[in-house]
């Protein structure tokens, strides 16, 4: 039975359940629904609620589980000669795909479930068979494939039965169990009401889920990279040069370089721009001034970065190449380079600058400046000498959050700033970033469990760190900072 | 430097430091100050009383045009310090504060140390030629003040971290650095408990000499205890002005009496 | 005076008058002006780079909106399209659109010398360079709609080719068709006077806004329509997921959540959520929903699910936003009757804070909208997707693009051709960006209280 019919069947089930919990209750009152606990309504509720959330919890915890007890069970009745040449989980997905394509053949007609089961890799061309319903195989199926793929179906078959039962065992349970506690005294209201909060709580709790989903993808894969690469010829490797054959140089440094260069180069165009912009828009504009010219200015971070990665790779490159290139000072060999990508990415962080800045400078407290002011100093000195002074932890906290967000750009470095990884001086050379190699090593063609694909994850998982630590540092100078002036 | 003996003679001759003549105070529609003619002496204390919202604190921000930093604020009339109108074109409202010093309602100490919160008036309008010059000026500030014995040992420490007696008195400190020839004062101690209070009260009698001083003051009491004039204000109108013993003993006025015996307020 | 300083500490000033500048002043006042200035310098900065960027898009991009058309009338010969004469589908349906093409070039070449245009070309295969490949196609599917018309001339609006399109929009320049092996001088000698004839025209590209992409070489066939369906039905998940679970997480965190480590540890981790870099988000769907759970690839359902978990902190803090501003006295209000707090929360401080919530939403779902990065990783880009999905279900699992990776596979294409189009995209991407950005100040404008 499929997992969506089964959901439907709950869900029936449970508006059924709403009525007879709501009947029952009437009826336990004498029709008077004056004299019930709750208002009717949350008694009927309180039965579908029983029914349906643990079944459709149990279906979805037994849909994830499922697929990865019979994936083990399966790959360890694999005999070990089938796996010799490549590795297992290559052979696991081959027999996921046989499986699969056996379900479409059953399903199209092409054979009786009886058929798939008694398929012989060596008596029919399996591969041809899927080939035509459409399913294309990658190369021909073994025997020890094809038995592993219906012992697949066979355990997923077994399995889905299973879930099907305990689903619906589980529904009529709390349905039982729930019209059993259902009378006129019964607190139906409470006990919905704390269901909801349970399903609140289990809403915010996917913030924790979420992270916690980030670290082990990065922890679990980083751990493959570095059993098939060396951790230290990663961390302190001056080369950086993949080669989808084997024996790649995978050196972090030269990607951490041309990431720091780059963002330095954004920042430096950024926080002066930011700063200045949102200096004059909070001590000097006139309101009406402010009220234009701020929300222009912030329409620069509404633009998607790809954009930007456009604006990077068609326009400020050639320009850039007009100037500094062969023609001109003669510095500068392609448009994407470390300072096109620089360039760009700070336009893009000017408005991320300028309205944290905003914030952080309005939060200053007027009574400071009219004490500057009071002694006879100008608006520029009192904004130099105490407002910025004063204003300079939050500030601070800004431009660290701005790092981080040039330290985590993708679309700008993957078009802007070239593929090569150098470690140079020279910011009108390519180089590329964390970001950038996370996308190429990801994209090609390369197998999912070679040290050039799995890279992307130690990658990964060192942008993850560094940024969570420029945020944490960041956030918190920032909040004491408020609490500073509250 | 250029009308020296010109501003000289004027002082010495009339002895009035403000001459305040058809002031009319406007907050966008509002008309806060109606009408005010005044004229406070040097050397002097002079107290501003009067309810909430009568405008004291409004006409007091004239006199140094703090107003200047509200957009909506309108000044009319004359107001004419040592004989000079300070609403004149050519008068640059930075020259004019550091004349007119002002002591804000609420603490207001930068975040920076001691030292650096006197010495910032002097070094803004250049007043030492070195540093030792500018020990000297911090030094006698910080006496002037009456709180150089308390802070003497810690002068780098933050400003901010001082008690809020000690935080006024620096920031009285802070103005008088500057060598200003009036003091303006904006309720000093509202935010001080009484001992704070007594300190400053104290110290804005010794000012008396040096400076003239315009208090704008909650408390009937301070004003009889430190003021030498008062002006009573009422609903943006300077309803009497004279000797602070005779304002409080016999007033003219009828709503100057209702306010000093309590019926408004 | 002088017998007053040496009597006391403080020392007043020589007397000055407030009326002449002293030296100093002037100095101070021009450091101001100058300080004055940088600011404004900064802010005109900031809006001369805004400028720039719009003109930038709107100039390269505008044309991705026209088109060159050619009206070839093509003779449909029976003897190449129907050898049999029965009119039998299945046989018309055998000839490829090799078949074709003779068909629609000889057309053209009639059409050039009857017009009398002087030309050195001869054969109708040197008219290749003039027409679409796709051409053959659109006349081969106008066949087997119509079968009867075999036999008949009919006049076809057939897409020239992108070179051709790029002459009559100036990408292609005269100097640079030397070293192209596409086109040649003389092809483009007759463009002009195909122009002056009236045969070659540009008209509206309705096809860029719903067509699908094309192959490398055919860029004047690319369409950004099935990347925005595949968007659509993204931003379909992102929606249908985040607002619920959003609302209800800000709910719990403002409402009911008691004052504990397990709140800190929320708060924490959605202040945190915000601020890391989309790409992790990618790493994440490729390892959680594709590698782990096995959902297909390059679907929209996955991309939705990972840009609901990308835009879910930032819905969360607006939503708690919302609901912060409205007023206690609205909760004690409820309470004070009796209600429940689940009930004074749903009935009333919900509803008072939803405009604000929607706001959030679609800001949050515009910012979905346009991000490209995560996208990448599950696939999303690179893939072709020749026809609209032909269903919901469809919708949701076939492998699709999104609008912003379909402008990201143009931009790494080689033909100039295809940047026209990047940036046509991005005037589509952004007009949406505007319509969300404008319903959300409407909704605030509209329904915003002040209490």
């Amino acid at each position: 039975m499929p997992s969506n019919w089964l959901v439907l069947i709950v869900l029936a089930l449970a508006t059924i359940g709403f009525v007879i919990g709501r009947a029952r209750a009437i009826q336990s009152a004498g029709g008077e629904t004056r004299d019930l606990h709750s208002l009717p309504s949350y008694y009927g509720t309180h039965v579908a609620m029983m029914a349906a959330v643990p079944a459709i919890g149990l279906l979805l915890i037994w849909l994830i589980a499922q697929p990865l007890i019979i994936n083990s069970s399966v790959a360890s009745s694999i005999p070990d000669s089938a796996i010799a040449e490549t590795d297992l989980g290559l052979v696991m997905s081959d027999v996921r795909r046989v499986a699969d394509g056996l379900d479409v053949a059953v399903s199209q007609g092409a054979m009786t479930t009886q058929d798939a089961q008694n398929l012989n890799a060596d008596e029919t061309d399996v591969r041809a068979e899927l080939a035509k319903v459409g399913v294309a195989l990658g190369s021909d199926v073994s025997v020890p494939i094809l038995e592993a793929a219906q012992d697949y179906r066979q355990k997923s078959k077994v399995g889905s039965m299973a879930m099907a039962a305990a689903v619906l065992t589980l529904v009529a349970g709390g349905m039982f169990f729930a019209v059993g506690r259902t009378n006129k005294s019964f607190r139906a209201r409470n006990v919905v009401e704390s269901g909801i909060k349970t399903l609140l709580l289990a809403a915010a709790s996917l913030a924790i889920l979420t992270t916690l989903g980030i670290v082990l993808s990065l922890v679990f894969n980083t751990v493959e990279f570095f059993k098939l690469y060396p951790l230290s010829e990663f961390f302190f490797g001056l080369t950086w040069a993949p080669s989808f054959g084997g024996g790649s140089e995978l050196g972090f440094l030269p990607l951490l370089w041309g990431t720091l260069y780059i963002s330095i180069i954004a920042l430096a165009v950024a926080v002066p721009i930011g700063l200045f912009a949102a200096i004059y828009l909070s001590e000097y504009a006139s309101p009406k001034m402010r009220s234009v010219a701020k929300p222009l200015i912030e329409i620069l971070a509404g633009i998607p970065t790809i954009v930007y990665g456009l604006f990077a790779l068609l326009t400020v490159g050639p320009l850039l190449v007009s100037i500094f290139g062969a023609d001109g000072v003669g510095i500068m060999k392609a448009g994407t380079a470390v300072m096109t990508a620089g360039l760009v990415m700070g336009v893009m962080l000017i408005p991320f600058v300028s309205s944290l800045s905003d914030d952080i400078i309005n939060a200053v407290p007027q009574s400071l400046r009219d004490g500057s002011y009071g002694l006879g100093a100008t608006r520029s000195e009192t904004i130099k000498q105490v407002v910025l002074p004063a204003a300079l932890p939050g500030i601070v906290g800004a431009i660290l959050l701005a790092a981080s967000r040039a330290i985590g750009e993708t679309m700008i470095v993957v078009l802007g700033a070239g593929a090569a990884a150098r470690l140079s001086l020279n910011p009108f050379e390519a180089m590329t970033t964390v970001t950038a190699k996370i996308v190429s090593q990801l994209t090609g063609d390369a197998d999912f469990a070679s040290p050039e694909a799995l890279v992307a994850f130690a990658l990964a998982m060192a942008l993850f760190i560094i940024t969570l630590g420029l945020n944490v540092v960041a956030l918190y100078i920032v909040r004491k900072y408020r609490e500073q002036y509250e | 430097m250029f009308d020296t003996d010109n501003a000289k003679n004027t002082m010495t001759q009339t002895d009035i430091k403000f001459s305040a003549k058809n002031v009319q105070v406007f907050y966008g529609e509002n008309h806060a100050i109606k009408d005010v003619n005044v004229e406070l002496e040097d050397k002097t204390v002079t107290a501003f009383i009067g309810p909430s919202g009568c405008g004291k604190s409004t006409f007091l921000r004239c006199l140094n045009r703090m107003n200047d930093t509200i957009d909506i604020c309108k000044v009319k009339g004359d107001i004419l310090l040592d004989g000079e109108d300070i609403y004149d074109k050519r008068v640059d409202p930075v020259q004019l504060r550091a004349k007119v010093g002002m002591v804000f309602q609420k603490p207001n100490p930068f975040p920076k140390s001691i030292y650096d919160n006197v010495a910032y008036g002097p070094r803004i309008h250049g007043l030492a030629r070195s540093k030792a010059e500018l020990d000297e000026i911090v030094e006698k500030s910080l006496r002037g003040a009456a709180i150089w014995n308390e802070v003497k040992d810690r002068l780098d420490a933050p400003g901010t971290g001082l008690s809020g007696g000690q935080q006024q008195r620096l920031c009285i400190a802070r103005a008088i650095a500057t060598k200003p020839e009036v003091l303006l004062m904006d309720e000093p101690c509202s935010a001080l408990d009484p001992i704070a209070t007594a300190q400053v009260e104290e110290l804005i009698d010794d000012l008396r000499k040096d400076f003239s001083v315009v208090i704008v003051t909650h408390s009937m009491q301070q004003a009889a205890r430190v003021s030498q004039k008062t002006a009573f204000f009422h609903l943006g109108n300077l309803v009497e002005f004279g000797e602070t013993p005779q304002i409080f003993t016999n007033p003219e006025d009828e709503r100057t009496e209702s306010y000093i015996t309590g019926r408004i307020g | 005076m002088t017998d007053m300083a040496t009597n006391n500490d403080i020392v007043p000033p020589a007397k000055s008058s407030l009326l002449a500048l002293d030296a100093r002043t002037q100095r101070r006042n021009r450091e101001e002006s100058t300080f004055k200035a940088l600011g404004l310098g900064a802010v005109g900065i900031g809006m001369l780079f805004l400028l720039i960027l719009l003109t930038t898009i709107v100039s390269n991009g505008v044309g991705a909106f026209t088109q060159t058309f050619i009206n070839v009338p093509v003779y449909l010969d029976p003897a190449k399209l129907d050898k049999k004469g029965e009119r039998n589908l299945d046989d018309i349906k055998k000839v490829s659109t090799f078949g074709y093409s003779p068909l629609v070039l000889n057309g053209l070449l009639e059409l050039v010398q009857e017009n009398g245009i002087d030309t050195p070309f001869e054969k109708s295969k040197q008219m290749k360079s003039l027409v679409s490949a796709s051409a053959a196609a659109k006349v081969r599917d106008y066949v087997i709609a119509n079968p009867d018309q075999i036999g008949e001339t009919v006049t076809f609006n057939l897409l020239a080719a992108s070179r051709v399109d790029g002459y009559l929009k100036d990408r292609v320049k005269r100097e640079d068709v030397a070293r192209d092996k596409n086109i040649s001088a003389e092809h483009l000698d007759l463009v002009d006077e195909l122009v002056k004839a009236g045969i070659v025209k540009k008209g509206f590209n309705w096809s860029f806004i719903t067509g699908a992409d094309a192959s490398e070489s055919r860029a004047e066939q690319a369409g950004i329509g099935v990347a925005m369906m595949g968007s659509f039905f993204m931003m379909l998940v992102v929606l249908l997921l985040s607002l619920p679970i959003g609302v209800a997480a800000s709910i719990y965190l403002e409402e009911f959540a008691p004052q504990n480590k397990f709140t800190d540890l929320i708060e924490v981790n959605i202040s945190n959520l915000a601020a890391v870099p989309s790409i992790v988000f990618g790493i994440l769907g490729l390892a959680v929903f594709i590698q782990f759970m096995h959902l297909p690839q390059s679907a929209p359902l996955v991309g939705g699910l990972v840009l609901t978990l990308m835009t879910l902190p930032t819905i969360i803090i607006s939503t708690r936003a919302a609901l912060k501003a409205v007023p206690s006295s609205i909760r004690q209000a409820a309470l004070g009757v009796g209600a429940s707090k689940m009930q004074s929360v749903f009935h009333h401080v919900l509803p008072l804070a939803m405009p604000g919530i929607l706001t959030g939403t679609i800001i949050g779902l515009a910012q979905a909208l346009g991000e490209t990065a995560p996208l990448l990783l599950i696939g999303m880009v690179g893939y072709i997707a020749s026809n609209p999905p032909d269903g919901i279900v469809s919708g949701f699992m076939d492998p699709n693009s999104a609008m912003p990776a379909q402008i990201y596979e143009w931009a790494k294409r080689a033909d100039p051709a295809y940047y026209e189009r990047a940036w046509g995209g991005i005037i589509i991407l952004l007009l949406f960006l505007l319509t969300m950005n404008v319903i959300a100040v409407i909704l605030r404008r509209r329904f915003e209280r002040r209490w």
